[in-house]
């Protein structure tokens, strides 16, 4: 075995060392909580072998938070570094793998996650069902993403985090010109929470399909669950190509084939098709949940159902076919031609339509309402301006010829952060702050939460706006420093102020969780905003089943119109309750899927096959496991349900 | 509450940023392609700002006139299915933005693909600009010498730049004369330009190639003609011959300063294929000491 330290070794440098004290004295500080609060017992029993949806949203959330942060610190250093010129902060090492694990950890590890998150916890109940199709492949799912995550995390400090941006391009990917195991750590690490989503997806699909109440036809269903349902078409069409772009990367890198390297034939520009392919639709898994939570708070906070639903979903349905069309408007500069870079220009632009069909029905939606600004509301109104700005120079970007001058610089990182920011970290917040009383049963501070909000809103302009006109000044993205007599100075200072701002208003964010965790008052019937879809009727906390009662949906809005309009939903007497048992194997794969990575990674092949065997042992016991679940008695629901305050029957 | 202030600020930088286009090198153009791409982004900008007006005029409309107050406590908002009309109007306009929009994207982009309409009639000065770690090599094949990191050309006189790399994708920009373009290792590209003033203008490449990325700039200098082909006299008098070994060890560098010589690589390590070749998969031809150099016109830029 060729086991040697020395690749282990992250060279020192104090932001190392402290990355590394810091994650050594979080570690040590969780072990030691669990075992003296005597906690190791609850959190296996609640919380590593959950199959339950709601408790596995609510650890998707919280990953995707902490990752939040872990991505915002990255950002921070790379404002920081770009402030003034000739910044000290960073070397060019170092800032190429903050902006390349800053790119994809706010992507696969920060807003996918997150939606996901919210999905698993709001999809089922939104149509009515008591779980997802297949409870156990979504522990697996959770598991893979958690632990995919986690390998790319360690990476910064042990052996060296991918250097060569989150678009990974060959050949600078490639051994030859990133002989650190950073890639290795990128193909293994997206590898492993890729298998994740995957499987999420062909969950999510088949429980919309099948699981919906009675009554619930596909055009009565609540505009998140459309969303829901398109985003997660999109993942099975879309990742089994990511799947296969990591697999050539990590053979061409570990076992030296040549897919896409610069001899014997391997094509760089094959793997910029790869990855395009998966990656543009991948901006779409992320954005068009996004607008599904928009609809719902824009709905419920105007007091009307949403204007223009069937253009709502048709949009959403030709966006999705559309996001498949376009891959090539990210190298229209590789020399295609002028035919080539046409089609991709129309089709790109051609997206501009169905988005804002979605905005004037937002806007229309308003129309005629009773708005009131609560914290997901304000969120959900500041999307549209900004999200509009983001949209309007996505379609400058996308004209092939403008684009020869706007490729690669600051206006294109501030033209996604324009549409991503809004798009979709706004939304998970918004989502965030709309759900969490139907999971925790209370609200969270609307002063604080505003707070949070205008320091957010504002800051984000201030970060980003400046990057739209350096980018007119020939800033190029990726660059760690720039020299006085560029005149860049002045604007990226700024920013780096905007950059402060932004911390500062999440901070109030998480400030606010905890605060409200201890003072705010519990909610008593489980409706805090007088919303309209299902969710919002069942009991807040939410029992394990869901709903005693499997509801009768007779038109969108179910929720509204037994409030309002005296329509029954639960006609039917309580029954005993199937539900999935528990099982800690889901957890156990996760942590072999770790360790498989971690060694192949590093090379170190014997570990690797011990590991890899492992994993086919956990996959055999997982499927030839014989447990139907269980029952829970109609008493035990009814006992349940009075003590929950028993609104449902 | 007050809603709107950073809106309206927002939108005032947008107008404050037009004018002030001689600081932004991206609208400042010294040549006709710049020009070209100039125009489009100020176009664009232009038809997107009315957008931007509409949608916000219509968003403080709304926000203003339909918020909860006291006066409309007792209001019930009526239920609204949608208007075909009124959809089929934000369907309709966006549409004629979109083909209008494409329309001058698919000749702009044609513009910028080829020599630049008003030198048509002369012959491009061809220059082969190819990027290795982290410095650019222009071979000159038909005056027979080769600089690094700066590159010189007559005014108002065409230049085709054909591009590739020894290494990662590289891009080459020289914002205020023409868009950029991929340089690649595996074939080669193609970027016109004219610059329609003299002076120096700063290079550089766009994408991202590893550690000394940030410091991959060049100098590119238009000078009169007569200046021009006094410099190659100079050069060709006075700089020493490139050897192989010579490029060997140039390419080994990470960053060189500015290099002269007095001939040029591409006789003992010849370019690759271009593009729509390459495109063919068909690698058999890979080594192209038969097109080394060639001078002929090139049918690349025909579709
Ligand atoms: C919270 C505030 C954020 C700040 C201040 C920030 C800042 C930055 C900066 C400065 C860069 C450019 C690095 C460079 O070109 O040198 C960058 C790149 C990037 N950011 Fe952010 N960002 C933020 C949030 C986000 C979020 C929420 C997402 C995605 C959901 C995101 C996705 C990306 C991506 C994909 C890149 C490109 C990475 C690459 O070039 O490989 N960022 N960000
Ligand atoms: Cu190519
Ligand atoms: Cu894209």
């Amino acid at each position: 075995m060729n086991f040697d330290l020395e690749k282990f070794k992250v060279h020192g440098e104090p932001l190392i060392y402290g990355a590394m004290i810091s994650i050594a004295l979080v570690s040590i500080g969780i072990v030691v909580g669990l075992t003296v609060f005597r906690k190791w017992g609850w959190l296996w029993r609640e919380w590593l072998t959950t199959v339950d949806h709601k408790r596995i949203g609510v650890m998707y959330i919280l990953a995707a938070l902490l990752m939040l942060f872990r991505g915002g610190i990255d950002a921070l250093m790379m404002r920081l570094q770009t402030a003034a010129p000739d910044m000290k902060f960073l070397d060019a090492q170092h800032y190429n793998e903050v902006f390349t694990t800053h790119g994809l950890i706010m992507i696969l590890f920060m807003a996918m996650p997150f939606i996901i998150g919210l999905m698993n916890v709001v999809v089922p109940l939104q149509i009515g069902a008591r779980d997802v199709a297949f409870p156990r492949l979504n522990a697996v799912s959770f598991w893979l993403f958690f632990f995919g995550a986690m390998l790319l995390n360690i990476s910064f400090v042990i052996g060296g985090s991918p250097d060569a941006g989150w678009s990974a391009y060959f050949p600078l990917a490639s051994l030859e010109f990133s002989p650190t195991v950073g890639n290795n750590y990128y193909s293994l690490a997206l590898q492993i929470s890729g298998i994740g989503t995957l499987m999420t997806g062909v969950n999510f699909i088949v429980t919309i399909l099948k699981m919906r109440a009675p009554g619930m036809k596909l055009m009565r269903m609540p505009m998140f669950t459309w969303s829901v349902l398109i985003t997660n078409v999109i993942i099975v069409f879309a990742f089994p190509v990511l799947t296969v772009a990591l697999a050539l990367m990590m053979f061409d890198r570990l076992f030296g084939s040549q897919f896409f390297t610069m001899a014997n034939g391997g094509m760089d520009m094959l793997w910029a098709n790869l990855f395009w392919v998966w990656g543009h639709p991948e901006v779409y898994i992320v954005i068009l949940p996004a607008f599904g939570i928009y609809s719902e708070i824009i709905a419920t906070f105007s007091k009307k159902n949403l204007y223009g639903y069937t253009s709502m979903v048709a949009s959403m349905l030709i966006i999705s076919l559309l996001s498949f069309l376009v891959w090539a408007h990210h190298f229209y500069t590789m020399g295609q031609g002028v035919m080539v870079n046409g089609f991709f220009s129309i089709t790109t632009m051609a997206i501009a339509v169905p988005t804002g069909v979605k905005i004037f029905n937002w806007l229309f939606t308003l129309r005629k309402g009773r708005i009131s600004f609560t914290t997901p509301m304000l969120y959900s109104l500041a999307f549209i301006p900004i999200f509009t700005i983001g949209g309007v120079t996505g379609v400058m970007l996308a004209m092939a010829s403008a684009d020869y001058q706007y490729h690669n610089t600051m206006f294109l990182v501030a033209h996604f952060h324009y549409v991503l920011i809004p798009g979709a970290v706004f939304a998970v917040i918004a989502g965030f702050h709309y759900w969490f009383p139907k999971v925790f049963g209370f609200r969270l501070n609307e002063r604080l939460g505003k707070h949070a909000f205008w320091w957010i809103i504002i800051s984000f302009n201030v970060a980003f706006f400046p990057l739209f006109i350096l980018g007119l000044k020939g800033m190029t993205r990726r660059m760690y420093t720039y020299s006085a007599e560029t005149g860049f100075g002045p604007l990226n200072m700024i920013s780096f102020a905007g950059a402060l701002g932004l911390a500062i208003g999440f901070v109030i964010l998480v400030y606010n969780i905890y605060w409200s965790t201890r003072y705010m008052p519990r909610d008593e019937n489980g409706d805090p905003w007088d919303a309209r879809t299902l969710e919002w009727a069942t009991h807040s906390p939410i029992p394990e089943y869901n709903f005693a009662v499997v509801p009768k949906v007779k038109s969108r809005d179910p929720f509204w119109a037994m409030k309002h309009d005296k329509q029954p939903l639960f006609e039917d007497p309580i029954t005993k309750i199937h539900m999935p048992s528990n099982t800690g194997k889901p957890f156990v794969l996760g942590v072999v899927f770790f360790f498989l990575g971690f060694f192949l990674v590093f090379s170190m092949w014997i570990p690797a096959i011990v590991a890899g065997i492992g994993v086919l042992i956990v996959l055999a016991a997982m499927s030839f496991e014989r447990d139907h679940g269980f029952y829970i008695p109609a008493d035990k629901v009814i006992t349940t349900e009075q003590k929950l305050g028993g609104g449902t029957v | 509450m007050n809603k709107k202030g950073p809106l309206y600020a927002m939108f005032f930088s947008l107008f404050l940023l037009l004018p002030g286009c001689s600081s932004l090198t991206v609208l400042n153009p010294q040549g006709p392609a710049a020009k070209t791409l100039s125009d489009t982004i100020i176009l664009s900008i232009l038809v997107m700002l009315g957008v931007l007006a509409v949608v916000y005029i219509l968003y403080i409309i709304m926000l203003v006139k339909y918020r909860a107050k006291k006066s409309n406590e007792g209001y019930i908002p009526p239920h609204e299915e949608g208007n075909i009309w009124l959809e089929a109007t934000w369907i309709a306009i966006p549409i004629i933005i979109v083909a209008f929009l494409s329309v001058v994207t698919v000749k702009t982009t044609h513009a910028v693909e080829n020599v630049p309409a008003d030198y048509k009639d002369q012959k491009p000065l061809v220059i082969y600009a190819s990027s290795s770690n982290w410095k650019w090599h222009f071979s000159y094949p038909e005056e027979g010498i080769e600089t690094v990191n700066y590159v010189n050309f007559p005014v108002n006189r065409p230049v085709e730049f054909r591009l590739y790399s020894f290494g990662p994708i590289t891009s080459f920009w020289i914002p205020q004369l023409a868009g950029q373009k991929y340089a690649m290792s595996d074939m080669t590209t193609y970027l016109n330009l004219v610059a329609e003033t003299q002076g120096d203008f700063l290079g550089r490449n766009t994408n991202f190639s590893g550690k000394g990325y940030a410091q991959m700039e060049f100098t590119a200098t238009s000078m009169s003609s007569d200046d021009y082909d006094k410099w190659v006299k100079d050069v060709k008098s006075t700089a020493s011959q490139l050897t192989e070994d010579k490029f060997k060890s140039l390419l080994a560098a990470a960053h060189v300063g500015r290099e002269t010589f007095s001939s040029t690589h591409l006789t003992f390590s010849p370019p690759p294929a271009e593009h729509s070749e390459h495109m063919d998969m068909d690698h058999s031809n890979m080594d192209h000491s038969n097109m080394e150099m060639s001078t002929d016109e090139h049918s690349h830029q025909s579709n």
